[in-house]
């Protein structure tokens, strides 16, 4: 089943005047940039999720918030959708334009409005890059935790959308532990505040709500964060193993000796040859597994920890263990896991990354369903887990020049999804729904479910103008997907 | 899948549960939805037929090493923590107990958490999926039993402090942490203004503070963490040592200072008040002589008042700062008809369209946050 917006199944587009609305928002809108030429739109027409491509009716790049209020205004007068994209580089197409829809870009709003060191929190617009607000708090020895793989580009406006993780969450949360407030206009333009700088807000928890809900319940303009203070040290150890599971094993280990680690990643044997190959980390080309424990806190108890974590690696059966010497080698290590996609990358023209989570316990048998299916489907998975909480990251490496490969690489990847819902996981950790994952949503939520989540939306945005055809599954879409499993699972069925 | 012993008390009541909504439904008529029925004093009094989840109890899924809990609605709360202290484990964010009958639905419905939540993170920062009985009694699940999910819109964290008006709740799921390994208390004789001074000054810093409040001249402090970091932060810091018993006093509503018994039995010349302020709140501006007479917990995030002030003074003081107040007081007194802050008007639209939707009938807890909904 193709992903891309299907009126048959995602509902009926509106018949839009292409003119006629750049001129309303023309007028509407005094100084608003609108881009309206094929040429123009191109740069706009998918975000990280690249193979799947929509060229946006108008690219709107307001500078105010003035701005963007009255165009909602004027989008919700004239029943036009709106898509909000903030730096483009998410995982699942949750910023895909829609040809029948305003493309709103809040790259513009990139400035960082306060940082306050005693009550440690900063206060951002949408636009911010995530690492920039790090290198903002850095000198009050303060920093932002969620840190995404791409946190030199994303912004923090998507981060809130998708509700984004990063190699710290099992210590320090993912971004909805992380926000303390936003600013919001809904899709008729109002305003409104959803949590406060105190610790909790009256009245229902929309600050949650919001967080993750791909900009489909409102446009978020401004955003309160919180800063920690930053560890007083950190540390590295990486372990070898030669078989996948005894890794798997070792890190349920360290978790059952009371260790929290900061960061706790594992890879596998094709992920660790293309890492080395790319950044020369150090990395032992010959495991089945590796593992990387970081432990941070107070010195004292870090080294504490490392013995502990140690001992435990070794009953776990590590063929070696090796303590990053200095920042530079603990830099290195991380280096390599945090640029093992590009590195995969440059092993296969084209690669696809996945984002199921599963609970721990199930590891050993989702990677043998992992293995056996890439061997169906004659296509290799290079494997990079976040393994403290059971995020995995297959990467699925592909031609999409070879006819028929991307499909297949779809096929396999739905597969490892639901395989990661058969097993009591889901199908998106952290990279969000968007486009991508629309079918599988259908296995993972009953059709009641999927229900709730449409009334949730339709609180805020009856008319479903805001990001329409993401996150949530249609009903058609839903029973023509449980048709194509059904036909599958009983060859009599097929035609 | 891992779990602890069975209870004799376990039982799934879900589809009795389940039978009395659909009743409900057909006939529009309104629920009153308890637990343990020990934090009626918390919110505004909802007229309904009284439905109890206390039958539907028991830890249906315990998993150490994932870090993981499942437990019924009606399981005691101390059933739950006791469970988890076998394990050396912990609910991280230290939920009140208002008496032993206090069950895990009604912790998750009032979203109220202990001295370490400025630390730690709050109840809902926990919560990793839920499964809610809806409107037409059928038990939906949202989230789920993993550390990250982001599927569909994160409804089972929305159901934290709810307080049951959008559903049911029939089964919750946490993220569990190990108990830390040291934990020493100490008190410190010093001014209110010091103590804020202090503990701006140590929050920059990588501290494993855990707890504190200011209240009766005496910063109180918890020290959490490694055994090798707490010894010397306690060497540290200085003071003099403080009864560990002090912080469930506290976090229960004990102390001598919220006086005897309840809600109802506090005396109304002087109700309770909780304020919640951001960090840095230097001074409400309301009389010296107030303030010093308050409890600042949360590093002062929260702070407890017993005062016959009105409710609009406390609101407006709070309101200045981006806070806000909620009255504990006995009914007829002057915060009981609006206990919680009033919200703004485009935010109570939205609260009562969310209600709308997932409620149409409006059976579930009417009335219980807000008289309009």
């Amino acid at each position: 089943m193709n992903i891309l917006y299907d009126e048959r199944l995602d509902g009926a587009a509106p018949k839009l005047d292409k003119t006629a609305i750049r001129d309303s928002l023309a007028q509407d809108v005094p100084g608003l940039t609108l881009l309206h030429r094929e040429e123009d739109l191109h740069p706009f027409e998918c975000d990280g999720l690249s193979v799947y491509r929509t060229l946006p009716m108008l690219v709107a790049l307001p500078e105010t918030l003035a701005q963007v209020e009255q165009l909602l205004k004027t989008c919700h007068r004239l029943g036009v959708p709106v898509v909000t994209r903030g730096a483009g580089t998410g995982l699942s197409g949750g910023a895909m334009p829609l040809e029948h829809g305003v493309l709103l870009v809040l790259s513009r709003f990139s400035r960082i409005l306060e940082i306050d060191p005693e009550a440690r929190i900063a206060r951002v617009e949408p636009g911010v890059r995530n690492l920039a607000i790090s290198e903002a708090a850095s000198p009050y020895g303060l920093y932002y935790a969620p840190d995404p793989s791409s946190q030199i580009a994303c912004s923090i406006g998507g981060n809130v959308a998708e509700n984004a993780g990063g190699v710290h969450c099992l210590k320090y949360g993912l971004t909805v532990h992380n926000v303390i407030k936003v600013e919001v206009l809904t899709i008729e333009g109002e305003h409104m505040t959803l949590g406060s700088d105190a610790l909790d807000a009256p009245g229902f928890d929309l600050l949650a709500l919001f967080n993750g809900s791909e900009g489909m319940l409102g446009v978020v303009t401004e955003i309160t964060v919180k800063l920690l203070p930053k560890p007083e040290t950190a540390k590295v150890l990486m372990a070898s193993f030669d078989d996948i599971e005894k890794a798997g094993n070792a890190v349920g280990s360290i978790i059952a000796a009371g260790i929290i680690p900061g960061g706790l990643e594992m890879m596998d044997n094709l992920a660790i040859r293309a890492a080395e190959d790319f950044i020369g980390a150090g990395y032992p080309v010959e495991a089945a597994a590796i593992l990387l424990c970081e432990l941070d806190g107070v010195e004292a108890d870090v080294d504490d920890d490392c013995e502990t974590v140690r001992r435990v690696l070794e009953a776990a059966g590590a063929t070696g263990i090796q303590q990053a010497r200095d920042d530079a080698e603990r830099a290195l290590f991380w280096a390599g896991r945090k640029n093992a996609f590009p590195a995969v990358g440059r092993m296969s023209p084209d690669y696809y990354c996945m984002d199921g989570t599963i609970p721990r316990r199930e590891l050993a048998r989702v990677l043998k369903g992992i293995s056996d299916l890439s061997e169906q489907y004659g296509l290799r998975v290079a494997n990079v887990f976040h393994a403290g909480d059971g995020n995995m990251h297959p990467l699925i490496l592909f031609d999409a020049n070879t006819p028929g490969e991307l499909d297949e690489a779809e096929a396999l990847g739905g597969k490892i999804l639901e395989l990661c819902v058969e097993v009591g996981g889901t199908i998106t950790g952290e990279h969000g729904v968007g486009r991508e994952k629309i079918n599988q949503m259908c296995a993972q939520f009953r059709p009641d479910e999927l229900a709730t989540f449409r009334a949730a939306k339709a609180a805020f945005d009856p008319t479903g103008l805001l990001n329409p055809g993401k996150n949530i599954p249609t009903p058609a879409r839903c029973s023509e997907f449980r048709t194509i499993k059904s036909a599958a699972a009983d060859p009599a069925k097929q035609g | 899948m891992d779990k602890t012993a069975t209870t004799p008390h376990d039982h799934d009541a879900s589809e009795s549960l389940a039978e009395r909504i659909r009743q409900a439904s057909a006939t529009g008529t309104p629920l009153r939805i308890v637990g343990g029925d020990t934090r009626g004093f918390y919110g505004r009094p909802t007229e309904g037929e009284v439905l109890s989840t206390a039958e539907h109890r028991g830890i249906t899924f315990y998993d150490p090493v994932e870090l993981v809990v499942s437990v019924r609605s009606g399981t005691p709360l101390a059933e739950l923590e006791a469970a988890l202290a076998e394990q050396g484990q912990m609910l991280p964010f230290e939920p009140p107990r208002f008496g032993e009958a206090s069950t895990v639905g009604g912790m998750v419905a009032t979203g109220l958490s202990g001295p370490r939540r400025p630390w730690a993170g709050s109840v809902r920062d926990f919560v990793l999926g839920a499964r809610v009985l809806g409107h037409e009694g059928i038990e939906q699940r949202f989230g789920g039993q993993v550390m990250k999910n982001v599927a569909g819109y994160d409804l089972s964290r929305l159901m934290v402090g709810a307080q049951g008006t959008l559903g049911l709740l029939t089964e919750v799921t946490f993220k569990v942490l190990p108990r830390p390994g040291a934990s020493r208390s100490l008190h410190l004789d010093i001014s209110l203004e010091e103590a804020r001074n202090r503990l701006a000054d140590w929050g920059r810093e990588p501290l494993p503070i855990s707890a504190a409040a200011w209240l009766e001249g005496a910063l109180h402090i918890r020290l959490e963490g490694g055994p090798s970091s707490v010894a010397a932060t306690r060497e540290r810091l200085g003071g003099d040592e403080l009864d560990e018993k002090f912080w469930p006093a506290l976090r229960d509503l004990k102390l001598d200072f919220f006086g005897q018994g309840d809600a109802s039995a506090r005396a109304s010349d002087r109700p309770l008040w909780r304020l919640s302020l951001p960090h840095r709140t230097a001074s409400l501006g309301l009389a010296d002589a107030a303030e010093a007479s308050m409890i600042h917990d949360w590093a002062g995030a929260q702070c407890w008042v017993r005062s016959a002030i009105d409710a609009e003074t406390l609101r407006s003081a709070c309101r200045r700062v981006d806070g806000h107040a909620t009255y504990l007081g006995a009914c007829g007194g002057p915060g009981s008809d609006e206990p919680f802050t009033p919200l703004p008007s485009v935010l109570l639209k939205y609260h009562r369209n969310l209600k709308a939707e997932l409620d149409p009938k409006g059976i579930f807890n009417p009335g219980r946050l807000y008289a309009a909904f």
